[in-house]
């Protein structure tokens, strides 16, 4: 099979947050940033399908500066074949103008499966895979939580609030995975070195217009904490006084 | 005058309080911009018509049901052309929908359908002269950012529990539609839907959440977590990344930076310690209560009320206490 | 730990991505389980195989015989972060990459090169390395194992060697033998010798208080007999161990970096968390200022081994250089570990806590590879030129 996965660089969501002094974005300073999240979810789901099937090709793309190239490498590290890196100055915060990039460089790839996380884990939009599946025109399944294919077709399971649903699809078909289905490998040495000699093209990517504009970024309230109200079993009576006079919640 | 949407989801013939959340969040765009009609879209088997009245009820002035026995689960081709069409029909200034799991997999397909703009997850929206202003949580809740989207129709999808669906009673006209393709000619079909126990509340409905970690050191005490759920009688059971990573507990009901983002009126941390991707998925909870052990574990700072004990002596007698209590009410 | 000297950006990706990634195997596979057994006494053994596929073993040895072909400044981000869990499993590693698969490297014959390393690479066959005997540690010069070469070529080896990492688990061992006469150290020379050949035995020592996740052994060769191609043919004295502990020391260098990394860390989010009289301890100036000496040392180790590591990959870095980094980050890593120790106050004594863990395992590595006292004299006589070890 031959698959493609997006990715996206993120931050590390274990950072104590800062905004930048433009007010409209979080400061980098410091950050540690890595494959996002879910994304790191797709492409070791990826790697999973190529190794059950015994054969199989992994192409990474993720858009963005030149910094998501060490992304790139990160998931050549853990054993995809090539990378391309759609090269822009900054991610959109339009999630159409992304998937219009992403589509336009899926066109020609001859993809049987293209898979994306379900969501970025900084951008919590949940929109670029079903919208690129959109503008390709092929079929599309996204919040994945089990994934099988055989066959040409593919079986997925979505978790619903309270409930989960099956459905096929054919491929060729678009999938974004959720929780559930792998967990990142750890890039062993020798994968970090192959991954030098991998191939990753770079191409100027062509963003469109963006409808959607930050026009400002604050944190929430801090949550004051930090009451410790008793000592074991002792402390039960107390706790519920609270959870009925004080919190009113009992 | 531009109208407002709002796609109505239902699941088993039934409607689903987030699809009245997004009529009521129509009305008030509608009300907030001077007038404009809402416009409503409800998809289901035969018989879904007759939830019109609901919808109705809660504002709309025009309601269009799909009925169709291939329509009983969410096709999601299907659903999203329709929805396209229907909105691409009219003249809307947005279009709102659910950012449930079933409207974050509709709401970006009919985007990009249409070709306009979807504002995701939003908590809050507001029209301007040219552009819709919405909130929108990121990087798992830590930061909020205010965003500005021009075009139109702006999609929104709301983050259930945003809007509190409230009656605003209409006399509304009702009509049957066709869907805007073949359901047998659907690619992704829908095969089944799996029920989860009735008899367990969702996490993300219900009002209190007791959950579980590591410190109830093997997978049969979270038993004594489910005893104290069904003590307040309108609880769900969560846990953690490390319980569900163990097997302990299903994916579905890890609480976390990946797993699910909750916000019940009452959070019971058991047994558990505080790891940021954890805070990360019940952060915004009205009150913490956190039991554990270890008096410095980082769950302590978040919560409201912290009980330094072992977990499996603390939760009988909380359990049995908070019993008592529901019982004198 | 935050970057708070930026040393991250004198790394390349590579580097970073290697000290990542072994980061990671250390918070996920080693931490959760190795208090426990350092507790219990014994080395994660389940632990070897995964070691093995992240390729950690002889990691700065030729892709050709199966290894990762790191350089050396990744090498020793390795050691690093494997000691930032336990000083044993960073012994372990020591052992195998520094100590058995390096002197085959650099003294073994083809055959025997590729005999052994890829094996060792991958974990199925673990070594131990036999310099240090009961009575001749510091002195390895003085040692009296003996190998005595028969009319065939090959040789019976006798003698018994003490402190021996892995030694018990070990399939094969590299022994360093004198080949002519109790007092001739020119003609020490390194021997393969499998641990199940007859005469040989291994024997764990017990009742240690430091290294307890570790396996260390007693050997004792009776009239063991090894075929002539057991020699490495290129050992050639006492030069030749020397240059397998120059390697080893060099990533202890980095190791106790590692280990201090560990403790400053561990007392740093105490520091915020226990509060006492109405305050987290962090906010008292006694606390802040054992933060601050913690940190400061660790920064400067971090720069003497990343410059250290930098000279190794260009070809130049002499064994002084390393006697110099390994004493000092030694010693600096016991202080930090103390005090960190101190800083956890009572619960500083409890193994769910990794200081005092951390400060018993670095005692054992402030002794091995060279006391402190010898690099020491190690620099006195770089430094005067003149010999003060006796």
């Amino acid at each position: 099979m031959k698959m493609a996965v997006c990715i996206k660089r993120a931050a590390d969501m274990e950072t104590r947050f800062k905004i930048a002094a433009n007010g409209t974005s979080v400061d980098e300073t410091g950050v540690k940033f890595d494959i996002a999240d879910f994304d790191g979810f797709a492409v070791e789901a990826a790697l999973q399908l190529k190794e059950k099937d015994g054969a199989g090709d992994v192409t990474v793309i993720s858009l963005g500066p030149d910094a998501v190239q060490e992304t790139l490498r990160k998931a050549l590290s853990m054993g995809a074949d090539k990378a391309v890196h759609l090269k822009a100055d900054a991610v959109p915060a339009d999630a159409l103008a992304i998937a219009r990039v992403l589509a336009d460089e899926l066109k020609g790839g001859g993809y049987d499966l293209v898979l994306f996380g379900r969501m970025a884990i900084d951008a919590a939009n949940q929109s670029v895979g079903p919208m690129a599946a959109e503008l390709l025109g092929v079929p599309c399944v996204s919040a994945v939580s089990q994934l099988t294919i055989a066959n040409g077709r593919g079986t997925a399971r979505r978790e619903l609030e309270g409930a989960a649903e099956i459905l096929e699809f054919p491929l060729p078909a678009v999938v974004t995975i959720d929780e559930g289905i792998a967990r990142p490998r750890l890039p062993s040495l020798k994968g970090i070195m192959a991954a030098k000699k991998k191939p990753l093209e770079v191409k100027p990517a062509q963003v469109g217009a963006s409808r959607v504009k930050i026009t400002k970024m604050e944190l929430p309230p801090e949550r004051t904490g930090g009451r410790i109200i008793g000592e074991g079993p002792a402390a039960v009576p107390e706790l519920v006084r609270l959870l009925q006079t004080e919190a009113k919640v009992l | 005058m531009a109208n407002t949407f709002a796609f109505v989801e239902s699941r088993g013939g039934e409607l689903r309080r987030v699809g009245l959340e997004a009529v009521t969040a129509a009305r008030q765009l509608a009300d907030a911009t001077g007038g404009g009609e809402v416009h409503a879209l409800v998809i289901g088997a035969p018989g879904i018509a007759a939830k019109s009245e609901m919808i109705a009820a809660h504002g709309a002035d025009v309601v269009d049901a799909v009925e169709h026995p291939g329509l009983a689960l969410y096709s999601p081709e299907v659903v999203a052309a329709t929805a396209a069409a229907r909105i691409r029909a009219g003249t809307y200034r947005a279009a709102f929908f659910s950012a449930s799991a079933q409207g974050r997999d509709l709401a970006p397909r009919v985007a990009a359908q249409l070709g306009v703009a979807l504002a995701a997850d939003i908590t809050a929206f507001e029209a301007s002269s040219d552009a819709m202003v919405v909130r929108h949580p990121m990087n798992t809740g830590k930061v909020i950012a205010t965003l500005s989207i021009t075009g139109t129709p702006v999609l929104l999808s709301l983050r259930p529990g945003a809007v509190t669906a409230t009656r605003a009673p209409r006399t509304a006209r009702t009509e049957t539609i066709a869907p805007a393709m073949d359901p047998a000619s659907a690619r992704v079909v829908p095969k089944e839907l799996l029920a989860g126990n009735t008899a367990k509340l969702d996490l993300g409905e219900a009002p209190v959440i007791v959950s579980g970690g590591r410190g109830l050191r093997a997978p049969e005490n979270f038993k004594l977590v489910e005893d104290l759920a069904s003590a307040f009688g309108n609880a769900a059971v969560g846990a953690t990344r490390a319980v569900t990573d163990d097997g302990w507990r299903p994916h579905t009901d890890q609480i976390g930076q990946t797993g699910r983002l909750v916000s019940p009126d009452l959070y019971v941390a058991c047994g558990i310690s505080g790891a940021i991707q954890h805070l990360a998925g019940m952060r915004t909870s009205k009150t913490i209560v956190a039991i554990n052990k270890d008096r410095e574990a980082p769950i302590f700072k978040v919560a409201d009320y912290g009980v330094v004990g072992d977990v499996l002596e603390v939760l009988p007698v909380l359990t049995d206490a908070v019993r008592k209590a529901k019982q004198s009410h | 730990m935050t970057d708070f000297y930026a040393i991250d950006s004198a790394l390349s990706e590579e580097e970073r991505a290697v000290r990542d990634s072994v980061h990671r195997f250390v918070d996920e596979r080693v931490l959760p389980i190795i208090g426990d057994c350092y507790v219990e006494g014994r080395f994660p053994r389940d632990l070897v195989p995964e070691l093995a596929s992240l390729g950690v073993f002889g990691a700065n040895l030729p892709e050709e015989y199966g290894c990762a072909g790191l350089n050396n400044v990744s090498y020793g981000l390795i050691m690093q972060e494997l000691e930032r869990g336990d000083s044993g499993v960073r012994s372990f590693a020591s052992v195998q990459g520094a100590l058995v698969m390096y002197p085959i490297f650099a003294f073994g014959s083809d055959e025997q090169k590729r005999a052994y390393l890829p094996k060792m690479a991958n974990g199925e066959i673990i070594g131990c390395f036999g310099l240090t005997e009961p009575d001749y540690g510091s002195n390895p010069a003085g040692m009296l194992t003996m190998a005595r070469e028969q009319s065939d070529g090959s040789w019976v080896l006798n003698g018994a060697k003490m402190w021996i990492t892995n030694g018990s688990t070990a399939q094969v061992a590299v022994v360093w033998a004198k080949t002519n006469g109790d007092t001739d150290e020119r003609s020490i020379r390194g021997f393969v010798v499998p641990t199940n050949a007859p005469g040989f035995t291994a024997r764990d020592q017990k009742g240690k208080l430091s290294l307890r996740a570790s396996d260390t052994s007693e050997l004792v060769l009776q009239d063991v007999h090894v075929p002539a191609d057991a020699v490495l043919p290129k050992s050639a004295g006492l030069k030749s161990p020397l240059m397998c502990l120059t390697q080893a020391r060099y990533g202890i260098a980095w190791g106790s970096v590692g280990a201090a990394i560990a403790c400053y860390e561990e007392a740093a989010s105490y520091a915020c968390n226990r509060v006492m009289f109405g305050k987290p301890i962090g906010a008292f100036q006694l606390q802040q200022a054992r933060l601050a000496e913690m940190l400061t040392e660790i920064v400067k180790g971090q720069l003497l081994t990343l410059h250290l590591g930098r000279l190794k990959d260009a070809g130049t870095m002499t064994p002084q250089q390393v006697s110099l980094a390994k004493r000092n980050n030694v010693s600096m890593a016991t202080d930090v570990a103390r005090e960190a120790r101190r800083l956890l106050g009572a619960n500083g004594i409890l193994a769910e806590y990794a200081s005092m863990r951390h400060m018993a395992n670095l005692e054992s590595v402030y002794t091995y590879e060279g006391t402190h006292d010898v690099h020491t004299l190690v620099l006195g006589q770089a430094i005067t030129g003149l010999n003060a070890f006796q």
